[in-house]
């Protein structure tokens, strides 16, 4: 009985203050990834030659880096350039999300350009014929669709990133991993036993999460036809 | 004479060595209903992709209305929202409903309201008899609905001419009936057409002139009569009897 209070009271204390850090980080590292992204994955699909060679340098560059070396990188080799987010674990705050951003975007960037190009070439010439310009053609007809073919794989990149938050208790800063770090660190001999209840909560954030929009979108695309799904 | 809607003059186009069009001309009038057959890989997909310029052609002119298309800064997204086009495909628009399929054009490209567009999408739909399935994603219609849509996504933009690629080919034989049906109603309203297909019944029935292409040349042109009462060319027969 009083283990599994002390159970519920590590649960607790692990999500009350660090849930909220790992939510924020997954939050922007995935919102930044998304835009960046999306500009590299335009960039390889209709930018002239010059411009895809340089997209494709970034994809590679930023796919090779451990993840945290790049944190290393920008949080204590850089701070300068985070101070626009403040001084002190702020930057260091951005400086983690901007490295999960940066790394996930060489990432979505592979997964919207596949799906840009899985829309049937004849939908963008039925959107020209209409007398659409490129421009609208690809922002009413290609993308939306390729938004939706991209969702599955997207949903992967989610769990990445969330799991990757946990990189960050090495530069300090006060999410999930590095909570249960101060536990175990604490009782040492209830150190497997943290680590499970971390799992734990990892897991609930992350599998159903994949599972449903996974069902859900595959259900939806073949609906609509698109793609296997 | 009635100024053509459409001249096609001596169009030439060729991808890499393969000369695929050599020098074609034809013009339609208003109300007219042109049906282009002959052997496949004769060129007459690519002579519909020249006229409005999704494949612009080398050499030769395009003339809508007496404005050529091929003139340089020639405005080609407003010509193109003049020229409908009704794919072998269908190329419905897969994230939208049939209704929006519709509506898009009018909506995006003429600038319509909302309301304006979905008035004008819902009247192509009975048109083409499918308001009860307005609210269905094209996957989820059968190739013949999914044709009939295509035909109204065209008319809604109430286009000078609307060119038809083979619309029957990809069909099952069973839905090939209700898309000429339509296309039938639609001529009859007086819709310029130009449409390449094999079926032959359609052209006999409602074609002002039928042009026969083979190699990428005009072999022969005539009336249904003319190619009905046996006057025509050895090489047309066998095309007109295979098709």
């Amino acid at each position: 009985m009083q283990e599994l209070q002390e159970i519920i009271r590590w649960i607790e204390y692990i999500i009350v203050n660090g849930l909220p850090a790992t939510l924020l980080l997954t939050a922007l590292g995935l919102g930044i990834g998304l835009l960046f992204g999306l500009v590299l994955a335009l960039a390889r699909v209709y930018a002239p030659t010059g411009i895809q060679i340089m997209a494709t340098l970034y994809e590679r560059l930023f796919r090779s880096i451990p993840i945290l070396v790049l944190m290393f990188v920008f949080a204590i080799g850089l701070p300068w350039v985070f101070a626009f987010a403040g001084v002190g674990t702020n930057a260091i705050f951005a400086a983690v999300a901007f490295s999960l951003g940066l790394r996930s975007s060489a990432y979505q960037s592979g997964i919207f350009r596949s799906a840009i190009l899985s829309v049937s070439p004849g939908q963008l010439q039925a959107a020209r014929s209409l007398g659409m310009s490129e421009m609208m053609a690809n922002q009413q007809i290609v993308l939306p669709q390729a938004f939706r073919i991209a969702v599955p794989a997207w949903s992967n990149e989610y769990a990445v990133v969330i799991k990757d938050t946990s990189f960050a208790l090495a530069v300090g800063v006060t999410e999930m991993n590095k909570l249960a770090f101060n536990l175990y660190t604490e009782s040492p001999a209830l150190m497997m036993f943290i680590l499970v209840v971390l799992t734990l909560i990892y897991f609930c954030f992350t599998y159903p999460v994949t599972k449903y929009v996974g069902e859900y979108m595959s259900k939806r695309l073949k609906r609509l036809g698109l793609g296997g799904g | 004479m009635m100024e053509p809607v459409l001249e096609v003059f001596d169009v030439w186009k060729s991808f890499d060595e393969l000369e695929v069009l050599k020098g074609v001309s034809f013009e339609v009038a208003e109300g007219e209903v042109k049906v282009i057959f002959g052997p496949s890989g004769s060129g007459k997909s690519t002579l519909l992709r020249c006229i409005n310029m999704l494949d612009p052609p080398h050499q030769g002119d395009i003339l809508l209305r007496g404005e050529s298309l091929m003139k340089k800064g020639a405005d080609l997204n407003k010509f193109r929202s003049k020229i409908g086009m009704v794919f072998q495909n269908f190329n419905l628009f897969a994230h939208l409903k049939a209704i929006d399929n519709v509506a898009i054009g009018p909506r995006k490209v003429l600038g319509f309201t909302k309301e304006q567009a979905r008035e004008r999408a819902y009247s192509a739909l009975q048109l083409v008899k499918m308001t009860d399935r307005a609210h269905h994603y094209p996957a989820e219609l059968s190739g013949g609905q999914q044709q009939r849509v295509g035909i109204a996504r065209a008319m809604a933009m109430e286009p000078d001419v609307i060119l038809f690629d083979e619309p029957t080919s990809a069909l099952d034989p069973e839905l090939i009936g209700e898309v000429l049906q339509v296309m039938l109603d639609i001529a009859k309203r007086g819709t310029t057409m130009v449409v390449v297909t094999h079926e032959m019944g359609f052209a006999r029935a409602v074609s002002n002139e039928m042009i026969f292409m083979d190699e990428g040349v005009v072999v022969e042109r005539g009336t249904p009569q003319h190619f009905f009462a046996g006057a025509e060319s050895a090489r047309a027969r066998k095309e007109k009897e295979v098709g």
